[in-house]
C-alpha cells in the first residue's frame, strides 16, 4: 500500500478555473478536464466542502471515481468507486479499504462562484 | 538484542510474525524473515478467488508495509540456500550472510509429482502457489473448450477440478485409490459425492493408476493400461505434498523416513536453536496439511522463543476438514470411518437428493466419535463442537442427522450450550468464551467489532455462523436487543427505518439523516434508504440521484471499462420482428456489443455516459421502455412458450408472464428479484430457480417463492397448489410487499426466506390465511406501487436538467479518450488494461 501526500496549497503553482458551481451536483462528484488529467471534483454540501482527486480509480485503473458516491467513515470523508466500492479518504487519498494505492488529491478553492482546483505544475 | 531468523513468509511463517510482534518487547529482538516467492504472504487457502478475482494483493495476509511498520527485515524474492548450524548463520540465494540465535524454518510443502513417465511435458501444471495459478490459466486459455484431468481425487484435487471447470475446460479427476477423498470419506459417502459431482460436469474416474503421460511435447492423454487411455489437453497434478525439508536434510537435521523436520511438543528440532513449524515440521510422525495446526504451532513456537515454556502442541490434532468452494457440502470429522468394537455408526442416505450423513457413536450412544456429511454439511459446526467437547448427546442421537422428527425444536440446543473453552474459530483458535467475554465483558455490540477484538471469523470464515449466533445471543443476555444496523450513520435495521420514513412520512435522504442518524451518511445508508423511499413512494432514481449507487443514478449497468450497458424491457421475453430490427439498428448506430442475457431480452454494451440518453431517445420513439436491469427491482419474467406453440402446454404461459412482468416492473425491492412461468410441469422456463414462480398444472398454477440462480442456487418452495390466476397474483403481490418491507438491504427472497422464523409454513399463513392481518393493507400498497409506475428513462431525456447529468466532464464537452475497446468475434470489447 502506498501513500501519497496531499498536495499542499501552499505548494500550489496553478489555480484552474473549473466551471460554475451550480454544474456540480449536491452531495456528489462531477469530472473536471485539465490539460489531459481527468480530476473528480465533489460538492461535499452537508460538510459545506468541496473535494477534488484524481478520476482513476487505482484498483482496476478506471476513470471512475466522480462517479462514485461520497460519505463519511468516522468522520473521514470518503468517495466508494462505483465499481467495486474500494473507498478513498478525500482528505489524504489513503485507501480506506486497504486493498488499493493511495490516489492523489488536489486543493479547491470557491472564488467569484466558479471551482477553482489547484496544481502544482 | 536477540536474532529471530524465520525462513519461509508463507500462511505459517505470516502467523508466527503476526504473534511475535504482538506479545515480543520489540527492544530485544531483531526479526529477519526470507520468503522465496516474489511477493508477501498470501492466503493459499483461497487461491482459487484469485482466478475469480485476478487480484492477487486481495490476497494478502498483510501488506508490505505491515511488515515495515512493526519493524520485521522482510526479504521476499530470496531463498535461504544453506544453514550452518556451527556458526549459526544462514546464507541466501544472493549470496549474503546472516547469523541468528534463534532459527525458524516454515517452508512448507511443495506438491508431489509422481515419477509417471512424460509428466514434463507442456500443459501439466501443479496447485500451490500464484504463479501456479497463472501458469496454468494463460494454458488453459489456449485449449479453452478442451479436457483437463485432475490427477488426485482429494481435497486440493476437487477444489482444483472446480478451477479449471471455471477456466472452461472439461474436468476428469482421476484418483488410484477406489473412492474420492480416501482419508476423509468411506465407500458409501464417496458415491453420493461421485454422483454430485458427475451431475455438476465434473467427471471421476476411480482406481486408476497412471501409466505414462502421452503427447509429443505437449500433453494429449493419460495412459492407465493397455487400451485404457483418457484424451485430455491439460493435467493438474494434486497427489499430496511433500515437505519443503532440503534445508533440514542437507544441515543434518533428524528427519523422518519420509521426510518432514523432526520437532517436539515445543516444535523444536534436534538442533535447540531450530524450530520447525507448518508443513515442513513433522510431529507425532505426521506432516499436517491444514493451516489450523499450523497457526497453532506458530503460537506454541513464539511462546517457546519468548520463555513461556509451558505452552505445548497438543497430543492429538483435531483434522476435521470441509470443503469449500466446490458447489457441493462435504466434510468430516473426527473418526469418520470406526472399527466396530469401538461404537457403532448411524447412516442416513438419500440417492436422488445426494445426501449422505454419517456418524458415529460410542455403544452407550452418550458420545459423538466423529462423522461424515455429504451433500448438506449446514450442522457441520455443531456437530463438530459436541464431538471436540465431548457433549452429551440427545436421547436418540440420530435426531443430530435426521432432525428431530415432530417438528419440534432443533436437536442441537443453542452456540450457547457449549462450554467455555469450546474452540469456535479453529483458524485462530478462539473459544467461545472469548467471543462472549467480547461482548460481556469487553462491550463490543457488534459481530464486526467482536472479529477485529478476537480475530475470530478472519481465517477462512467457516464459523461465522456461529460466531454470529454467540454474539447475538450474548448481547440478549445483557438485555440489549441486537441490533441489526445499517451502518454506522443509523442504528435502525432496513425494517425499522422503513417504518420510520413511512410513518413520520419523510421524503428525503438529508432530512431523514438529520432526524434520526448522524454524519453524513456513506456508500451502505445511502443505497439503502434510497431503495426504501422507492418501495414507498415509487419515486424514481432521478429524484435523489446523490444517493443512488452508480447504476441507478445513472439508469443504466456500468461495466468493467466504465461504459454502461442498455437493456429495454422484453416483458417475458416476447419481442416482434419489428423491434428486434429497430434494436438492432439503433446498435449498429452507436456500435454497441449486443447478447442475449439469461433473462431472455438483450443487453446492449459499450455506450459512454453522453450516448446514453441519445440511445434512450431512439429506443423510446420505436416504443421501448427501460427494463430496470440497473435497479434492485424485478428484472425479467421468463417463460416459455407454454400452451400457444407447445404441445405439451397446460396453459398460457407467455401471456401470464408479459402481464406479470408489467404488474410488478419499476418496484424497487431489497435486492433484485426475477419470475419465470412455465407451461407444464417441464418446466423450460426456470420457474423454480426465480424469486417467484408459476408452473400450470391440471386444474391451475402451481405458485413458487424464493428461488434463485447464481452463486447459492437454491430451488423455489411451494406456496400453493392449483390455484387460479387472479388468487396467484394475489399471493405473490402479498409476499413481495412483505418481503420488500421486511428483508434486510441486498437480501434476496431466498436468504429472507430461511431467516424467517417458521419459514415456509409461516409465509403461507401470513400470505394465505391472512394470519398477522395484513393482507389488506399489503394488497392496497402493492397496488399503489403498480399504479405509480414511470418510466424513468423517458422522464429523464424529457426533462433537461436530468439529462444534463450525462456528460463526462462538467466543464468540456470531450468525451472520455480512455476509453479503449477491441475487436472480438466481430463485435466489440473493452481493452484490457497493461
Ligand atoms: C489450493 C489450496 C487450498 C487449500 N485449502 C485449504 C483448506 O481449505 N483448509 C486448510 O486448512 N488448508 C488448506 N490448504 C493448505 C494450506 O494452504 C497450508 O496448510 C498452509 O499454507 C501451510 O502453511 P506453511 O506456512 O506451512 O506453508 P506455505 O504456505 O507453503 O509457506 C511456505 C513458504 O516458504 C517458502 N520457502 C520454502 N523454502 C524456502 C527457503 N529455502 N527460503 C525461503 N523461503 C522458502 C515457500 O516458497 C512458501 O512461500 C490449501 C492449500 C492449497 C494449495
Ligand atoms: S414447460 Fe411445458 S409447456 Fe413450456 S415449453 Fe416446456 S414442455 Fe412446453
Ligand atoms: S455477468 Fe455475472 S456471472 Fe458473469 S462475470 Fe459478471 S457477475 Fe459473474
Ligand atoms: S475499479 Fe475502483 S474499486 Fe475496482
Amino acid at each position: 500500500m502506498k501513500t501519497k501526500e496531499p498536495i499542499e496549497e501552499i505548494a500550489v503553482k496553478t489555480w484552474f478555473k473549473a466551471a460554475p458551481t451550480e454544474k456540480f451536483p449536491k452531495n456528489a462528484g462531477a469530472c473536471i478536464k485539465y490539460k489531459d488529467q481527468q480530476i473528480a471534483v465533489f460538492n461535499f454540501t452537508r460538510e459545506n466542502k468541496w473535494y477534488a482527486c484524481q478520476n482513476l480509480c487505482p484498483h482496476k485503473m478506471e476513470m471512475v471515481l466522480s462517479r462514485g458516491m461520497i460519505g463519511e467513515e468516522n468522520g473521514e470523508p470518503k468517495v466508494a468507486c462505483p465499481l467495486h466500492k474500494n473507498t478513498f479518504s478525500l482528505k489524504t487519498g489513503e485507501s480506506l479499504t486497504g486493498a488499493c494505492d493511495a490516489i492523489t488529491t488536489f486543493p479547491v478553492k470557491i472564488e467569484a462562484g466558479f471551482v477553482w482546483v489547484g496544481f502544482t505544475e | 538484542m536477540k536474532t529471530i531468523v524465520v525462513v519461509g513468509n508463507g500462511m505459517v511463517g505470516y502467523k508466527f510474525c503476526e504473534k511475535f510482534v504482538a506479545q515480543a518487547n520489540k527492544e530485544n529482538y531483531r526479526l529477519v524473515v526470507f520468503g522465496e516467492e516474489p511477493r508477501v504472504a498470501y492466503d493459499r487457502v483461497h487461491l482459487s478467488e484469485f482466478f475469480e478475482n485476478g487480484d492477487a494483493e486481495r490476497l494478502s495476509l498483510a501488506p508490505r508495509s505491515w511488515y515495515d511498520e512493526n519493524g520485521i527485515e522482510l526479504h521476499i524474492h530470496e531463498r535461504v540456500t544453506e544453514i550452518q548450524r556451527a556458526n549459526k548463520k544462514i546464507t541466501t540465494s544472493l549470496g549474503t550472510s546472516y547469523s541468528y540465535d534463534t532459527l525458524v524454518m516454515a517452508t512448507g510443502s511443495a506438491p508431489f509429482v509422481p515419477p509417471i513417465r512424460g509428466v514434463e511435458k507442456k500443459g501439466v501444471f501443479v496447485y500451490r502457489t500464484i504463479e501456479d495459478l497463472e501458469e496454468t490459466l494463460a494454458y488453459a486459455e489456449t485449449v479453452k473448450g478442451g479436457k483437463a484431468a485432475i490427477l488426485g481425487g482429494g481435497l486440493l484435487g476437487l477444489e482444483a477440478a472446480k478451477a479449471v471447470m471455471d477456466m472452461g475446460l472439461e474436468p476428469h479427476v482421476v484418483e488410484f485409490a477406489p473412492k474420492l477423498m480416501p482419508r476423509q470419506l468411506d465407500t458409501r459417502s464417496s458415491k453420493v459425492l461421485q454422483v454430485k459431482l458427475e451431475s455438476m460436469g465434473i467427471n471421476v474416474h476411480l482406481s486408476k493408476a497412471t501409466n505414462q503421460i502421452l503427447g509429443n511435447g505437449c500433453i494429449t492423454g493419460m495412459e492407465f493400461g493397455e487400451d485404457d487411455i483418457l484424451d485430455v489437453d491439460m493435467l493438474v497434478v494434486s497427489a499430496g505434498i511433500r515437505p519443503r525439508d532440503e534445508l533440514g536434510k542437507s544441515c543434518g537435521l533428524e528427519m523422518g523416513t519420509r521426510g518432514g523436520i523432526v520437532v517436539n511438543d515445543q516444535m523444536r528440532t534436534s538442533d535447540p536453536h531450530i524450530l520447525a513449524i507448518g508443513e515442513v515440521a513433522l510431529y507425532n510422525q505426521m506432516i499436517y496439511g491444514l493451516v489450523a495446526p499450523g497457526y497453532e504451532m506458530a503460537q506454541v513456537a513464539v511462546d517457546q522463543i519468548l520463555g513461556v515454556s509451558d505452552t505445548r502442541m497438543a497430543a492429538e490434532i483435531d483434522m476435521s476438514t470441509k470443503l469449500k468452494l466446490i458447489g457441493v457440502d462435504v466434510a468430516s470429522f473426527g473418526t469418520p470411518f470406526m472399527p466396530p468394537e469401538k461404537g457403532h455408526s448411524i447412516i442416513f442416505e438419500n440417492k436422488t437428493e445426494s445426501l449422505y450423513k454419517r456418524i458415529n457413536v460410542t455403544h452407550d450412544g452418550k458420545k459423538l466419535l466423529g462423522g461424515i456429511l455429504v451433500g448438506d454439511a449446514a450442522d457441520y459446526n455443531m456437530l463438530l463442537q459436541l464431538y471436540q467437547n465431548e457433549m452429551p448427546l440427545p436421547e436418540n442421537p440420530e435426531d443430530l442427522i435426521l432432525g428431530s422428527r415432530g417438528g419440534g425444536p432443533s436437536s442441537f440446543g443453542s452456540a450457547m450450550d457449549l462450554p467455555d473453552t469450546a474452540v469456535v474459530c479453529s483458524c485462530e483458535a478462539v473459544t467461545k468464551g472469548d467471543i462472549c467475554c467480547a461482548v460481556l465483558d469487553d462491550g463490543n455490540e457488534s459481530v464486526k467489532a467482536v472479529s477485529k477484538a478476537t480475530k475470530a471469523t478472519t481465517g477462512c470464515g467457516g464459523c461465522k455462523p456461529m460466531v454470529v449466533d454467540l454474539v447475538t445471543e450474548s448481547l440478549k443476555s445483557l438485555g440489549k436487543t441486537v441490533k441489526v444496523q445499517l451502518c454506522e450513520h443509523f442504528e435502525y435495521s432496513r425494517q425499522e427505518l422503513f417504518d420510520i420514513v413511512k410513518l413520520k412520512d419523510i421524503q428525503d435522504y438529508d432530512e431523514l439523516l438529520d432526524l434520526v442518524g448522524k454524519g453524513h451518511g456513506c456508500e451502505v445508508c445511502k443505497p439503502a434508504v434510497a431503495a426504501i423511499f422507492a418501495s414507498i413512494y415509487n419515486e424514481t432514481a432521478n429524484k435523489q440521484p446523490a444517493i443512488q449507487d452508480t447504476n441507478d443514478r445513472y439508469l443504466a449497468n456500468i461495466q468493467r471499462n466504465g461504459t454502461y450497458s442498455v437493456v429495454p424491457r422484453v416483458a417475458g421475453g416476447e419481442i416482434t420482428p419489428k423491434q428486434l430490427m429497430a434494436m438492432g439498428r439503433i446498435a449498429q448506430k452507436y456500435d454497441l456489443y449486443t447478447k442475449i442475457t439469461g433473462g431472455q431480452r438483450i443487453d446492449m454494451f459499450g455506450a459512454q455516459l453522453h450516448e446514453l440518453p441519445l440511445i434512450w431517445e431512439e429506443l423510446i420513439a420505436e416504443g421501448f421502455e427501460t427494463g430496470q436491469a440497473y435497479g434492485k427491482s424485478l428484472r425479467t419474467v421468463k417463460s416459455c412458450v407454454g400452451s400457444t406453440w407447445c404441445r405439451y402446454g397446460m396453459d398460457e404461459s407467455v401471456s401470464f408472464a408479459v402481464e406479470i412482468e408489467h404488474r410488478y416492473k419499476g418496484i424497487r425491492s431489497p435486492h433484485k428479484f426475477k419470475g419465470g412461468v412455465s407451461g407444464c410441469i417441464r418446466e423450460c422456463a426456470e420457474a423454480r430457480c426465480k424469486d417467484f414462480g408459476f408452473i400450470a398444472v391440471e386444474g391451475g398454477w402451481n405458485v413458487y417463492v424464493a428461488g434463485n440462480g447464481g452463486a447459492n442456487p437454491k430451488h423455489a418452495e411451494l406456496l400453493a397448489e392449483k390455484v387460479d390466476k387472479e388468487t396467484a397474483i394475489k399471493y405473490i403481490d402479498r409476499y413481495i410487499m412483505y418481503y420488500i418491507k421486511t428483508a434486510q438491504p441486498l437480501t434476496r427472497t431466498a436468504a429472507w426466506l430461511e431467516k424467517l422464523e417458521g419459514g415456509i409454513t409461516y409465509l403461507q399463513n401470513v400470505v394465505i390465511n391472512d394470519s398477522l392481518g395484513i393482507a389488506a393493507a399489503l394488497d392496497a400498497e402493492m397496488q399503489a406501487l403498480v399504479d405509480s409506475y414511470k418510466c424513468e428513462w423517458k422522464e429523464a431525456i424529457e426533462t433537461p436538467e436530468i439529462r444534463e447529468r450525462y456528460s463526462h466532464f462538467v466543464n468540456s464537452d470531450d468525451t472520455d479518450e480512455s476509453i479503449e475497446f477491441v475487436s472480438l468475434r466481430e463485435q466489440k470489447m473493452p481493452k484490457e488494461w497493461a
